[in-house]
């Protein structure tokens, strides 16, 4: 499922991007040092096959519904993980240009789930080591179903916590996840029973492209365990970084999702420090004024949902007033200025005229 | 949405990029980088935000007339991928119930408004992305990327994959065409002719990069991609930018929507 923009805060987009670019720029390094140029072919028209293959429909067994291929496990497994990942980052891309699937400032939450786990955790620490001993049709089975559906349940997991820690949904996190996680249990099954026959099927029929692929792919054998894990760490510490530096900005959300994390109002005495000391920095750097629907201000606690109904706004009748018919107008002249110019083009006819 | 019509939209939205239009002739980067200074814009306005982004409509509808883009195609588009924003906004009203307002006995809650505001900002950003596509092509948008520093293989990788998506639809439509007049619609639809239908699909890419390689090579290909098209950003990309930015600042500080409201009042 593809995370959105429109349940997004600036900071965890940015956030998530950072860690996706980070990774990008990693990994092109790596290919580069190490890669046959005949993978760039390769890879391009792997991430076309990824795409293709996306929209061809089939019955899931037993339901009658129709499902399709994600695909990140099986570049994964073939391409290994840094060929894997930066064609799952392009197949990504494309679909936020062209079926705006997700969005723009989403595309790094998105990269990063339906990427980074199914190659840089799912693969190294799962797929490999079952397939290391020999790869055999039935362990290829079982280790792809194994891995698409872990990889599946952080996909979604982490779809959760970006909504969470953005604050732009009510929908508390508990249920969240009892709606996410079940759900992608079962399309990872899915997938999984997929991915593995795809594999089996490929390895049946040319064992020997799957040989001259994995010939041509950087090394795996570089990819330890440890520099896995050093290397997320180094992730997850910058991201870490940069969001609670723009969330300096935006402590509502954090708070917000810290609370329901907690599933309690309060946070213990020492954040409460914390919190407000935010609130201070956020009222010294923003830039951009309150908002006029936004909480009014209070004295800078922590607990502001407990204490809810008092610190709404109290609107005047005035005032909402003068917002809808603000509203109006305003939507009015916007379209007013697009017929207005689509009149004049039409008039002078041809498009080379504006 | 079937596969014909998957397949016929990605080309429709190519070839709707190839116009002439002052939109179409700005450099790829102007658009770029307004689109995301847009979409940052948007997104940055807080959970409750509703008439604040209503002047941010005027961006869309500027791109629509002067980029000469069909309204209702992009709007078709919008809604397809609505699912996920609007399954999880939907969750606000029932959990956020606060009254926020009441006009004549009518009550607002805060769920309510943070759903709307969702909406507005799905509507903001998707148009946005969808009309930078529709306006540029995607060669073009590839540049504009390498030129503000994303690494060449991925652009490489972005160019590849767009080459020859249209090439490998194609084939997998004949398979699932295939399948269809063999099936009658009904059997043969389940996960194992699924999978070997793909397995066939992967095999021929496979086979098909082979061959691209080796044209590739007899022409000199030495790992790395030369576009023909020249850009430069010119006295116009110079002029949008800073219009944009100055737009996005004022629309983004000011409450635009109070202000004509009250003016308007004062008016009537």
């Amino acid at each position: 499922m593809h995370m959105a923009d429109s349940l997004l805060s600036p900071a965890v987009g940015a956030a998530f991007w950072a860690g996706t670019s980070g990774a990008l720029a990693y990994s092109a390094k790596k290919l580069k040092a190490s890669m046959d140029e005949k993978m760039i072919p390769l890879m391009g028209v792997l991430g076309a096959f990824i795409f293709a293959a996306q929209m061809i429909n089939f019955t899931i067994p037993g339901t009658g519904s129709s499902g399709h291929l994600g695909g990140g496990m099986i570049l994964a497994v073939i391409l290994g993980p840094y060929a894997g990942f930066i064609v799952m980052a392009s197949v990504l891309t494309i679909q936020a240009f062209f079926f705006a699937d997700g969005g723009l400032l989403a595309l790094g939450c998105n990269i990063w789930n339906l990427g980074i786990y199914p190659c840089f955790i799912v693969y190294p620490l799962i797929y490999r080591p079952i397939v290391k001993s020999g790869s055999t049709p039935k362990r290829i089975a079982i280790a792809s179903i194994i891995s698409a559906v872990v990889g599946l349940q952080l996909g979604a997991f982490s779809v959760v916590i970006e909504t969470m820690l953005s604050g732009r949904s009510e929908l508390p996190f508990t249920t969240f996840v009892l709606l996410m996680q079940p759900v992608h249990l079962a399309i990872g099954l899915v997938e999984g029973l997929v991915t593995a026959g795809v594999i089996n099927f490929v390895y049946a029929a040319r064992p020997e492209i799957i040989e001259s692929i994995a010939s041509a792919r950087p090394l795996v054998a570089g990819l330890s365990i440890k520099k896995v894990f050093g290397g997320l760490l180094v992730v997850a510490v910058i991201t870490g970084g940069v969001l609670s530096w723009f969330a300096s900005a935006n402590p509502d959300g954090l708070e917000w999702s810290i609370e329901k994390a907690f599933g309690r109002p309060e946070l213990p005495e020492r954040e409460n420090n914390v919190a407000s000391a935010l609130k201070s920095l956020q009222e010294k750097t923003a830039f951009f004024p309150d908002y006029s629907f936004k909480k009014a201000e209070g004295p800078p606690d922590s607990a502001e949902a407990g204490k809810s109904e008092t610190s709404w706004p109290a609107v005047e009748a005035g005032t909402s007033m003068s917002g809808i018919i603000g509203s109006a107008l305003v939507l009015i002249s916007v379209l007013l200025i697009g017929v207005v110019i689509k009149l004049l083009r039409r008039k002078s006819g041809g498009n080379r005229t504006i | 949405m079937s596969f014909d019509e998957q397949y016929f939209n990605l080309g429709y939205i190519d070839t709707l990029s190839y116009k002439n239009t002052c939109i179409h002739r700005l450099d790829p980067r102007t658009k770029v980088i307004a689109t995301l200074a847009f979409v940052v814009t948007v997104v940055s306005f807080p959970k409750y935000a509703v008439t604040g982004l209503l002047p941010f409509f005027l961006f869309p509808v500027l791109m629509f007339a002067l980029g000469d883009v069909p309204v209702w195609f992009i709007l078709k588009k919008v809604l397809v991928v609505s699912v996920f924003a609007v399954f999880v906004g939907m969750f606000n009203p029932l959990f956020d119930s606060r009254v926020m307002f009441s006009f004549d006995g009518i009550q607002v809650t805060g769920g309510w408004v943070s759903f709307l505001s969702i909406i507005l900002k799905f509507l903001l950003t998707i148009s946005a992305a969808l009309l930078l596509i529709a306006t540029t092509s995607f060669p073009g948008i590839c540049h504009a990327l390498r030129k503000l520093g994303v690494p060449e293989l991925f652009i490489s990788q972005l160019l590849f994959l767009y080459r020859y998506i249209f090439v490998l639809m194609e084939e997998a439509m004949r398979m699932v065409r295939a399948r269809e007049m063999r099936s009658f619609g009904a059997r043969g639809q389940g996960l194992r002719i699924f999978v070997s239908l793909i397995g066939t699909l992967f095999l021929r890419t496979i086979e098909r990069a082979e061959r691209i390689y080796h044209a590739m090579l007899s022409r000199g290909f030495t790992g790395t991609m030369h576009f023909v098209k020249a850009h430069r950003l010119g006295g116009s990309d110079i002029a949008v930018l800073t219009l944009t930015g100055i737009a996005l600042f004022i629309f983004r500080t000011f409450d635009i929507v109070g202000i004509i409201g009250r003016q308007a009042e004062g008016i009537f």
